[in-house]
């Protein structure tokens, strides 16, 4: 087990810096950012060969990349434009996108799965089809769209919700863009769990179970639940990574200053040190998630053993 | 389909569970009691030093806690004297400028002529990086502390002195009459010794002169401003305080505007122009700012720098349907431009509404004629080039070409260029890598016919991307700035200007307006000529 998380971890660094190196390159075909600081006007050539020299763009790309990483290794993540150092937009938005995303998980978890159980013991039940058409629509439907329409609705047609999140952003205040964010994976997770489900109920240690007279909640919980789990849990794992780094449009939409804002300004205004950060992180998240999903096999079905 | 209505309800308690604790959590911050209200924000693209900020949205922040020498009238745009006593010359290039006695920052510092004779070199100084130095750069020993090449030979410009605390003297390289009046300008305020001696402490928290002081700033989402009751001006706030909440969609702050949650914003996303009236009734404003949206050309490139070129455009100027164009697709939040200024610069200011003339109006048959005469579109096509990530300026450029192809039966005649980002956009038109018309908009610095004219076409200058040079244009220019009377001065601009419109340098689309909706706790809003709300002005209640 040690072993093969050393190795997994090992395995890490060249993705690592092949994911950081594409994000460094593509940001910086992206052309000079120094010339949209100015405005509408050109900056004087004095003041722009002094921005560029101060933030090394005045070197070429691949000695950019290595003094990049070289900072990175110390925790320097460098400044951005607006003079903030990005570790210091890091500490503001990583802590909100997290939250959100906590919320958004346990919808997931919580919701979907109990409807995935749910469907899955009575297939071809009216709450089976019900809840396949609903999953169904959910899917189809993009997220900017239930999230403003949510956002007309609860927040100004009825007034029961702040239709932007506060600068603090509280769980209570998250509850909202966090369904929102997590809709269309519900959806997802109810369908796998649902299916998964279906399929193990058949299955003959479940049949044994039954048939030794164990209550039926034990039957579906230790039994059926934890073996069907597996396709779902990869799917959470990946799907924490995803929903860090795709809230762009939720957070957008309700006005939350997370990770994805900073990259969406990142990437307007061409900052390669913020962008390159914040998604080095994100590269990070996805790689421990995904480290963490093969561990968690091991828990939920014995059977499986890393060495 | 009874499990369907089951699974239904049971999501809609989940919905309403959760809105339950949201609302009960989310205490609004307008609701403390004072007269304090909230408005709309974007995070400041620079660090908010007065000589480093050059858009509205820091802009508007220093128009609130500084006063400069000179302060622009809300409604006439108009120079009027703030600390400035009095400022005397007498030739148009040596100044003296004598300050009001009382003035202070609001950490108790006196404003004396140090304040602003170190806040102007330290503005101008190439080691500071600030991009508003230029505006230093009538200033006598501006080439020492920011040189074009290599390092600069000086710390300070050799034509400012300190007479004594309240009188300080400014030589400029060349004579120039309305220097005075651009001193309204935000680069050119005083800064206390705080900013000097704790950059970084000051960048936290600025402190100034103006009527507001900032009471807490948590950089990239709100920060909050008090009335500053020792405020020793007459512009004094006639509200408790304003709070600056940064969005990142103009349309979230809308719908938080609807929803009672912020009480002015001060840019109504274009998809609600159609139902603004309706949501806000009076409670919105569209008036015009110092804003002119222009088609700038290659001059640069020998295609459109032949002897037929300048017919060219006037042809495709006439083949632009201005008024249907602002009517359809702006909603009338732009006036078809008539000239190369601004009407908030009001007739005796320099505005001159029909300069441009048939130039301007739309005409196809002519517009078809003309460019035959020219000789035809370089390459028989035009490519008109924007940045597609902001301002929606893919709708009018469209909108523009489809009124080009009109006018000149030719479905190919005219198409759009989107570049991704602004910066790259202004990355290619500032090196001229642009090989046809291009997207230029500009908004004015301070409300002179100069600010609209010379950066643009003057040879060589800051923001003439197009590289236009014109030798009579460049007289003329030289001349109005020497004019020491001021309706000469407007009448030498104006001659310029008609140059400009003889060769079609650019052609004027539209001046822009500035917008703001607002709560049904404000009243007494309005927007200055820099389309910022005059918040000083706004009474709650």
């Amino acid at each position: 087990m040690g072993q093969y998380v050393v190795r997994r971890l090992l395995q890490m660094v060249p993705v690592f810096i092949g994911a950081t190196l594409l994000i460094f390159l593509m940001v910086n075909v992206m052309g000079d950012p120094v010339a949209g600081l100015c405005g509408d006007r050109q900056c004087d050539p004095a003041t722009a060969a002094q921005l560029r020299k101060e933030f090394g763009l005045d070197k070429p790309v691949w000695q950019q990349y290595l003094t990049y990483m070289g900072n990175v290794f110390t925790g320097d993540f460098g400044t951005a434009f607006n003079g903030q150092e990005v570790t210091e937009l890091m500490s503001t938005a990583f802590p909100v996108t997290m939250r959100l995303t906590i919320v958004a998980i346990v919808f997931e978890v919580v919701i979907g799965i109990t409807l995935g159980v749910v469907t899955g013991l009575r297939r071809g039940h009216p709450v089976d089809s019900g809840v396949l058409l609903l999953t169904l629509v959910v899917i189809s439907v993009p997220t900017f769209v239930t999230g403003l329409l949510l956002q007309l609705l609860l927040g100004v047609e009825w007034g029961w919700i702040r239709p932007s999140v506060s600068t603090a952003a509280p769980f209570d205040e998250l509850l909202l863009p966090g369904l929102v964010l997590a809709t269309v994976s519900l959806a997802y997770v109810t369908r796998l769990t649902r299916t998964s489900i279906a399929e193990n109920r058949r299955s003959d240690y479940v049949r044994t179970a039954i048939a030794k007279g164990l209550p039926r909640h034990r039957v579906v919980t230790r039994h059926l639940l934890r073996n069907s789990l597996i396709p779902v849990v990869t799917f959470i794992g990946a799907d924490i990574g995803f929903l860090m780094g795709g809230a762009i449009v939720t957070e957008r939409i309700f006005n939350i200053h997370g990770v994805g804002y900073q990259l969406y300004q990142g990437i307007l205004r061409q900052n390669t040190q913020t962008v390159v950060g914040f998604v080095t992180v994100l590269v990070l998240v996805f790689l421990l998630c995904n480290l963490v999903v093969d561990l968690l096999y091991a828990v939920l079905d014995p059977r499986i053993r890393y060495a | 389909m009874r499990g369907a209505t089951h699974a239904g309800r049971a999501a809609c308690a989940v919905v309403v569970a959760l809105a339950a604790t949201a609302c009960g959590g989310g205490g609004g911050s307008t609701a403390d009691g004072a007269a304090v209200f909230s408005s709309s924000w974007t995070d400041p693209q620079n660090p908010l030093e007065p000589a480093n900020t050059n858009e509205v949205q820091g802009g508007k922040v220093l128009s609130m806690i500084f006063r400069g020498l000179k302060q622009y009238d809300p409604k006439t745009g108009e120079a009027k004297d703030m600390l400035a006593e009095r400022i005397e010359t007498p030739d148009s290039q040596n100044y003296t400028v004598t300050l009001k006695k009382g003035w202070t920052f609001s950490d108790g510092e006196k404003v004396t002529a140090r304040s602003f004779v170190d806040a102007w070199n330290y503005g101008a100084s190439l080691r500071n990086n600030q991009k508003n130095a230029y505006f230093f750069s009538y200033i006598q020993g501006y080439d020492k502390v920011h040189p074009a090449k290599g390092e600069q030979s000086a710390e300070t410009m050799s034509g400012l002195k300190v007479v004594d605390d309240r009188t300080f003297t400014v030589r400029l390289t060349q004579k120039f009459s309305s220097f005075p009046d651009t001193l309204g300008y935000n680069a050119f305020v005083p800064l206390p010794r705080a900013f000097f001696d704790d950059h970084a402490g000051w960048l936290a928290k600025p402190v100034g002169n103006g009527p507001y002081a900032v009471d807490a700033y948590t950089k990239g989402s709100e920060m909050r401003l008090t009335r500053w009751g020792a405020y020793p001006g007459e512009d004094a706030a006639r509200n408790d305080g304003v709070t600056l909440k940064v969005y990142t969609d103009n349309n979230t702050a809308y719908t938080d505007l609807m929803a009672g949650n912020l009480d002015l914003v001060d840019d109504v996303p274009a998809q609600q122009l159609g139902n603004v009236r309706g949501d806000l009734g009076d409670r919105y404003l569209n008036t015009p700012a110092g804003i002119i949206q222009t088609l700038a050309f290659p001059h640069y490139d020998k295609d459109w720098n032949k002897p037929g070129s300048a017919k060219v455009r006037k042809g495709l100027s006439r083949a632009i349907d201005r008024e249907q164009i602002t009517r359809t697709i702006f909603q009338g939040t732009r006036t078809p431009a008539t000239d190369w200024t601004s009407p908030v610069l009001g007739a005796q200011g320099g505005y001159k509404k029909g300069l441009c003339g048939q130039w301007c109006e739309y005409d196809a048959a002519a517009a078809k004629k003309l460019i035959k005469e020219g000789g035809g579109l370089p390459g028989g096509q035009v490519k008109i080039t924007y940045n597609a990530d902001t301002g929606s300026h893919k709708l009018w450029v469209d909108a523009v070409c489809n009124s080009i192809n009109n006018a000149l039966d030719d479905d190919r005649a005219c198409v759009g260029n989107p570049i991704g980002t602004f910066a790259d956009f202004r990355s290619k038109s500032t090196t001229q890598k642009l090989s046809g018309p291009f997207r230029a908009g500009w908004q004015m610095d301070y409300p002179l016919p100069q600010n609209f004219l010379q950066p643009l076409y003057y040879t060589n200058a800051s923001s003439n991307d197009g590289k236009w040079s014109n030798q009579e244009f460049d007289k003329l220019v030289d001349r109005a700035n020497a004019e020491t009377d001021v309706a000469k001065a407007v009448e030498t601009f104006q001659r310029a200007e008609e140059v400009v419109r003889d060769n079609m340098a650019a052609i004027p689309l539209w001046y822009q307006n500035g917008s703001a909706g607002w709560s049904e706790r404000l009243s007494n809003v309005a927007l200055n000529p820099f389309s910022v709300p005059v918040y000083d002005q706004i009474k709650v209640g």
